[in-house]
C-alpha cells in the first residue's frame, strides 16, 4: 500500500469529484470522526460548553467566510444577521408555538431575506465603502432590536424554553453531552453544504467576482443577482447560527449581538483563513478558546506577573490583536493554510517541495 | 459510450474512431453560430462613444462576416479596445447601433456586459483578467457559466442533478483544454502560471462560452516570435476547427496580414480603411497613419 498520495491519477469525474480518494486522507477522516464522538466522554460540562460555543460560531463564521472569503464583499454587520436568526426563531417557538425545526428553518429565510435587502448597496459600492454600509446594517437592526417593544415584550430579553424536537427533549443532566451531538451534526452538514457550493456553477460565479468583476461580467455572470444570492446563502448560515445560539443558551437580549460579534467573526474568518470552509471551522475555534487560553496563561504567570490577572480583559483585549495582526503578517491564509503545509510536508517527505 | 466487442483490439479501434468523430465534431460544438459562411454576422452602424470632451470613436461602421478572421488595427489610442469594449457592453456607446445577427434585433450598445454575452459574444483582455486564485479548470469551467443551471440549492444538495451538470459541461471544458494544449496546467491556479499560458486560459474561457462571435483584445501583445506564433495557430485552429468568427485586436502587422480575411483600419476614432490585407496595406490613408503624411 503506498503510503502517501504520489499523484491525482482518475478514471472518471466522479473519482475526482470524490473530496476524499486516498487511504490517508479516508483514514484521517475516521480519525477525526472517532475523536469527534470521543470528545463528550472526556470533556466536563465547561469546556463542552465552550465546545458547543465553538461549534455553533462555526456555522457562523462559514456564513461570513462565503460573503467575505469567497465573494469578496465585506460584512460588518454579522452581529445584527445573527440576532434576526436568534430572535425569529424564539418568538417563532416560544410565543406562535411553532415547532422548533419549522422556526429554524424560518429564520434561515428570514436571516437570508433581511441580508439580501441589506445586500443591496454591495451592487455599488466596494471595499471599505461597503464595510460603512453594512456597519449601517448592524446598527439598524440592533436598534429595532432594542427599541420595538413587541420583541421582547418590553423584558429587553427573550426567555427561550428548553430544546424539543419531534418528540426528543433534552435532559437537563446531559444538557451539553446532547447538545453537543446535534450541534455537530449541524455543522457537519452546514460545512458539506457551504463546500458543494463551491464546487459548482453558484460558487464559481460568487468567486469569480472576488478576483476579477468585470471579467466575469464579460463571461455572462449577472453581478447584481450573483452578489444578492451571497448575501442571501451567506446570511442563510448566519440565520442558523442565530437560530441555535437562541435554543442553546435559551436567553437572548441584543447585548449578545453588538459590533463586537461582527468584529470577533471577522477575526474567525481571518485567522482561520478567507475563502476556505474548513479554515472557517479553524478559526472559529480558535477565537472562542483564544480568551480561555489567554485566562489560563495570566493564571500560570500570575506569580511572576500579578498585573496580567487583575487586568484580564486589558490581557484579552491584547492578545486578541496581537493575535490578528500575527495572523495579517505571518500567514494571511490562516490556520487553513498552515494545515495544509503540514500535509505537504509529509506528503513530499524526505523533500522539500 | 461503450462498445459491444469484448477484446482489447476491438475497443481500441471503436475508441479511434468515436475520437475522430469528435475531432470533426469540432465543427459545431464549439461555435455558437449557426449562420451560413459569409452572412453577416455583427453590424455596427454609426457608432460614437465620448468620454467629456474626448471623442473616442466617431460614426463607426463595420460589418464581420460569419467565419471570418476579421483584424482591426490602427495606431495607439485609435479607439479599437473602445470599440470592443462598446460591443461587449463594458462602455455604453453614446449613440449608433450594433446588431447581431443571431440575435435578431437586440441592440447590443444598450445591454448590459453579461447580456452581451448570454448572447453568445465572448472576449478576452488586453490585460489579462482571469480569476487569479483560481484553477484553470475553474477558470474554464467560469466559461460555461452562460449554459449553466445556477440554483443555490440544487448546488447545495450536490448528488444528483448539480454534480450530473457539472459532469456535463465539464466533457466540453476537455475538449477546450485539449485544443489548447492546457492539459498539464489543468489543476494549477491561474495566478502562478507564466503569462502566455494564462493568455490561452483566456482564450479557453472565452471559447468555452461555444460564442458566436470571439472578441479577441491583442491576444499576443507582449509576446516573443515563438509564443506568437504558438497563438496565431491556436487562432487559426480556432477558426477552421471550430468554424468561429474573429474579431482581432492586434500590433504585429506580420501575424495581421498573415491570418486575417478581413482588417478595418481604425484612426482617432475613425475608420480610415476596410478590406483584405492586401487592400488595406495599399490604402494611402492607411499608409499615411502609420507613417505620417509624405511630401
Amino acid at each position: 500500500m503506498a503510503a502517501v498520495q504520489t499523484g491525482r491519477y482518475h478514471r472518471s469525474y466522479n473519482s475526482e469529484f470524490r473530496l476524499w480518494n486516498t487511504t490517508p486522507q479516508i483514514t484521517r477522516m475516521v480519525i477525526l470522526a472517532i475523536v469527534l464522538v470521543l470528545i463528550p466522554l472526556v470533556f466536563d460540562n465547561y469546556w463542552m460548553a465552550l465546545v458547543n460555543t465553538a461549534l455553533i460560531a462555526s456555522i457562523g463564521a462559514i456564513g461570513l467566510n462565503i460573503l467575505v472569503g469567497f465573494t469578496g464583499q465585506i460584512s460588518l454587520g454579522q452581529g445584527g444577521f445573527l440576532a434576526v436568526g436568534a430572535f425569529t426563531s424564539a418568538i417563532l417557538t416560544d410565543r406562535m408555538g411553532v415547532p422548533v425545526f419549522f422556526s429554524i428553518i424560518g429564520a434561515v429565510l428570514l436571516t437570508a431575506a433581511v441580508g439580501m435587502i441589506f445586500g443591496l448597496p454591495a451592487l455599488r459600492l466596494k471595499g471599505l465603502y461597503l464595510a460603512i454600509a453594512t456597519l449601517a446594517s448592524q446598527m439598524v437592526i440592533i436598534f429595532i432590536v432594542r427599541r420595538w417593544d413587541f420583541l421582547t415584550e418590553g423584558q429587553g430579553f427573550v426567555d427561550v424554553m428548553r430544546l424539543e424536537v419531534f418528540g426528543f427533549s433534552i435532559e437537563r443532566a446531559n444538557f451539553e453531552q446532547q447538545w453537543y451531538m446535534i450541534l455537530l451534526v449541524i455543522t457537519i452538514i452546514a460545512a458539506f453544504v457551504a463546500t458543494n457550493i463551491f464546487r459548482t456553477g453558484v460558487g464559481r460565479s460568487f468567486m469569480a467576482v472576488r478576483d476579477q468583476d468585470i471579467a466575469a461580467s464579460a463571461i455572462g455572470v449577472n453581478l447584481t443577482r450573483a452578489k444578492i444570492t451571497a448575501f442571501g446563502v451567506s446570511n442563510g448560515f448566519v440565520g442558523l447560527a442565530g437560530a441555535l445560539m437562541a435554543h442553546y443558551t435559551e436567553i437572548i437580549s441584543w447585548e449578545r449581538f453588538t459590533l463586537d460579534v461582527s468584529i470577533q467573526y471577522l477575526a474567525m474568518i481571518i485567522v482561520g483563513g478567507l475563502g476556505s470552509v474548513a479554515g472557517s471551522i479553524y478559526g472559529a475555534a480558535f477565537i472562542t478558546f483564544l480568551p480561555v487560553l489567554t485566562r489560563m496563561l495570566a493564571d500560570e504567570l500570575g506569580g511572576v506577573a500579578p498585573t496580567l490577572r487583575q487586568q484580564l480583559p486589558a490581557f484579552e483585549h491584547a492578545i486578541f490583536g496581537l493575535t490578528i495582526i500575527v495572523f495579517l503578517i505571518l500567514e494571511p491564509k490562516g490556520l487553513n493554510r498552515i494545515w495544509e503545509r503540514i500535509k505537504e510536508y509529509f506528503r513530499y517527505w524526505p523533500f522539500r517541495y | 459510450m461503450k462498445t459491444p466487442g469484448n477484446d482489447v483490439w476491438t475497443v481500441a479501434v471503436a475508441d479511434y474512431e468515436e475520437k475522430l468523430v469528435r475531432t470533426r465534431a469540432y465543427q459545431h460544438s464549439l461555435s455558437g453560430s449557426t449562420l451560413p459562411p459569409g452572412e453577416p454576422l455583427l453590424e455596427i452602424s454609426d457608432l460614437s462613444l465620448r468620454f467629456g470632451g474626448v471623442k473616442a470613436l466617431t460614426d463607426v461602421n463595420l460589418t464581420v462576416e460569419t467565419g471570418t478572421i476579421h483584424s482591426i488595427i490602427g495606431p495607439n489610442g485609435a479607439g479599437k479596445s473602445s470599440l470592443l469594449n462598446c460591443v461587449s457592453g463594458l462602455y455604453k456607446a453614446t449613440a449608433g447601433q450594433i446588431l447581431l445577427q443571431t440575435s435578431g434585433t437586440k441592440d447590443l450598445a444598450k445591454l448590459p456586459p453579461h447580456k452581451v454575452a448570454r448572447l453568445g459574444v465572448a472576449r478576452s483582455f488586453q490585460n489579462i483578467e482571469l480569476f487569479d486564485q483560481l484553477s484553470v479548470l475553474d477558470n474554464i469551467m467560469l466559461g460555461r457559466h452562460i449554459h449553466i443551471k445556477k440554483d443555490p440549492f440544487m448546488a447545495m444538495f450536490w448528488f444528483g442533478p448539480a454534480k450530473r451538470q457539472e459532469i456535463r459541461q465539464r466533457e466540453l471544458v476537455e475538449e477546450v483544454i485539449h485544443l489548447l494544449k492546457l492539459q498539464q496546467y489543468r489543476n494549477q491556479p491561474v495566478g502562478a502560471l507564466a503569462y502566455g499560458i494564462q493568455k490561452r486560459v483566456e482564450l479557453g474561457r472565452a471559447l468555452a462560452m461555444q460564442p458566436s462571435l470571439l472578441l479577441l483584445d491583442e491576444p499576443m501583445a507582449g509576446m516573443n516570435v515563438e509564443e506568437k506564433e504558438d497563438m496565431a495557430r491556436y487562432i487559426l485552429d480556432i477558426h477552421e476547427l471550430a468554424g468561429l468568427t474573429v474579431v482581432l485586436i492586434e500590433h504585429d502587422m506580420s501575424v495581421v496580414m498573415d491570418i486575417s480575411n478581413r482588417v478595418t483600419v481604425l484612426d482617432f476614432g475613425k475608420v480610415i480603411g476596410d478590406g483584405t490585407p492586401e487592400e488595406v496595406m495599399a490604402n494611402p490613408k492607411v499608409i499615411e497613419a502609420y507613417l505620417g503624411a509624405g511630401e
